[in-house]
């Protein structure tokens, strides 16, 4: 499983009904049904990952995030777990109060745009980032709104949230102890555990 | 134990059940019906494709639409120049895969195909039951279906499969009889009709009605048929089937000739498709049972029972399900899917939804498609998975 999506699922309590948004080919979901007892829905666009997750067993509800969550009620849900989809959304504050309509807690993972290696493409070499993260080009990359850590905390903060955790991905491990300290620079995925403020 | 239908047939492509036999079933038992009324005995004409296992776990159920009817698969002549309605997704190999599965199709009550319907004997009356044929209702049919399973010792399906109106049967099993359905395939379907599909159904019932051959619907006893109304029926129900997408590649604008004629003979190649494609159905189907068949349609609203909240109508559904429309489909739109989806997660059901992209609008679910069969064929091989069926045994048969 994918370093961030590892992460989460340390963080998805046992039982617990959760929305997996952009689920991909439900890895995550099936892990997390078959050794935590989760129940939920993912939701995708992509038609391969729907097979897949089909073929698992895995519920998957074919849908476009950039229409909301407006089929879903308020706390409906434990949890909404996003990995790796905010910077590919039309309005990714807009989802962030959705996620926290239908859910009290929500799991965010996206790339970490302020990652050295990044800077030091777009600092030195004059060139948009292309990386492991990263991997388009600056002309069919579905990632339109890319951020930082740093940003990511400014929403929250603006927008009275909770970062309840805050964890660091660098390529297949976990956060190294630079990255614990310096995150903004030293991590290249970005993975928050947020919550309204009660 | 029923045996496959399946014959040997040496010609028949690898991946089709081959020759098969229809098989009818009495019931004596009395039938009480939605409308009040009791059909005092009934039969039930289906075919099977497949062999059900020892623990009788395979059998999958397959709900017919509009026009449909038994034969979903195969062939019964070695001369058919056509397969069943349903042969892109049921044979060997395919979604629905015989060497897996026992398949059962048949034809609803009130049919014209072989099951007690309008063109049946009425035993109370010694005429044919014409008009007098009581409206049954998707309730009704899935009661009779039931009987079915019970006469072939089916205690559960290990699924429900239907499209269109087949699917609104396949949520009134999970509704009705949610202990007896495995898993649930609803393509196509809508949770209940639109203000605009009870209209159109109107028109189809109206163009029938008026037919001067139509007397009241006691036209066998006049020895004549009410074609132009039937055809007309067609003719509406078959442009809601289509996509403007579809119908426009195909025909365009195209004449049949080069010059316009400034008359009123078919002039345009979709007028021509539209008489061809209507006039066999004007023969071969009867017009009370298409009466039947839309009113059926027209009265599906299992939400009606609980104050119009489908969720709560779906309560008693234990399957998981899956629900799958297409992009063009604009009879029963992926808006009315996706009704259904959301009232299925409401109620914490499993269920699973995809949206195919198609340009075949409603007759997309009768098609083969790559991705509608890469994934049907996940399902189904997750049912067969679950339900711990292999594909031994199968190899016997062919």
């Amino acid at each position: 499983m994918r370093t961030d999506l590892e992460l989460i699922y340390d963080w998805v309590p046992q039982g617990a009904h959760v929305l997996d948004l952009a689920c991909g080919d439900g890895i995550l979901l099936e892990r997390l049904a078959q050794e935590k007892g989760v129940t939920g829905y993912g939701l995708e666009i992509d038609p391969d990952g729907i097979t897949q997750c089909v073929a698992r067993g895995v519920n998957v509800i074919e849908h476009n995030l950039d229409d909301g969550l407006g089929s879903f009620c308020d706390n409906s849900y434990d949890q909404v777990i996003m990995p790796q989809a905010l910077q590919a959304l039309r309005r990714p504050d807009k989802m962030l109060d959705e996620m926290l309509r239908v859910a009290e807690e929500g799991i965010i993972t996206f790339p970490n745009f302020a990652y050295w290696r990044h800077r030091i493409h777009l600092g030195l070499r004059g060139y948009m980032p292309v990386s492991k993260s990263l991997p388009h080009a600056w002309y069919d990359t579905p990632n339109i709104h890319l951020s930082t850590f740093n940003d990511f905390e400014h929403l929250c903060k603006e927008k009275g949230l909770v970062i309840v955790d805050r964890a660091v991905g660098v390529g297949d491990h976990k956060g190294h102890w630079t990255s614990k300290w310096w995150p903004n620079l030293f991590g290249e995925i970005a993975i928050f555990r947020v919550r309204r403020r009660p | 134990m029923p045996d496959s239908d399946t014959l040997a047939y040496d010609d028949r492509p690898a991946d089709s059940v081959g020759l098969v036999t229809p098989h009818v079933v009495k019931f004596d038992t009395p039938l009480p019906l939605a409308c009040g009324k009791t059909l005092p005995e009934y039969e039930l004409i289906y075919e099977t494709y497949g062999t059900l296992n020892a623990e009788r776990s395979n059998a999958v159920l397959i709900c017919h639409a509009l026009s449909g009817h038994h034969h979903a698969a195969g062939y019964h002549t070695a001369e058919d120049r056509k397969p069943g309605w349903w042969d892109a997704h049921i044979g060997p190999g395919k979604s629905i895969d015989t060497n897996r599965f026992f398949v059962v199709s048949l034809n609803n009550l009130g049919g014209c195909h072989g099951s007690t319907g309008p063109v049946s004997h009425n035993p109370d009356t010694g005429r044919q039951w014409g008009p007098d044929f009581p409206v049954v209702t998707v309730s009704d049919w899935v009661t009779s279906q039931a009987r079915l399973a019970d006469h072939l010792g089916i205690e559960r399906w290990a699924a429900a499969v239907g499209g269109s109106l087949g699917g609104m049967q396949v949520l009134q099993w999970t509704i009705t009889y949610p202990e007896r359905v495995a898993n649930a395939v609803v393509i196509a379907a809508t949770p209940r009709l639109s203000a605009q599909n009870i209209a159109f159904n109107e028109v189809a019932r109206q163009a029938i009605r008026s037919d001067p051959e139509f007397f009241d619907g006691w036209y066998a006893e006049h020895d004549t048929v009410p074609k132009r109304g039937l055809k007309l029926a067609r003719m509406v129900g078959h442009i809601t089937y289509l996509s403007e997408d579809a119908m426009g590649s195909k025909f365009g604008r195209d004449l049949r000739s080069d010059d316009l004629n400034f008359g009123f003979d078919v002039e345009f190649q979709v007028e021509s498709y539209l008489r061809y494609q209507v006039d066999t159905f004007s023969t071969a189907f009867d017009a009370n049972t298409y009466l039947l068949m839309t009113k059926a349609l027209d009265y599906f609203d299992p939400a009606a029972n609980c104050d119009g909240d489908l969720a709560c109508a779906l309560a008693p559904a234990q399957c998981p399900f899956l629900i799958v429309s297409f992009t063009t489909d604009w009879r029963f739109p992926p808006s009315r899917s996706r009704e259904l989806v959301d009232a299925l997660t409401r109620a914490g059901k499993s269920v699973s939804y995809a949206n195919i992209e198609s340009p075949h609008g409603h007759d997309a679910f009768l098609l083969p498609e790559p991705r509608y069969q890469a994934l049907f064929s996940a399902f189904m091989g997750r049912v067969a998975r679950e339900q711990h069926i292999d594909a031994a045994g199968a190899e016997e048969t062919r």
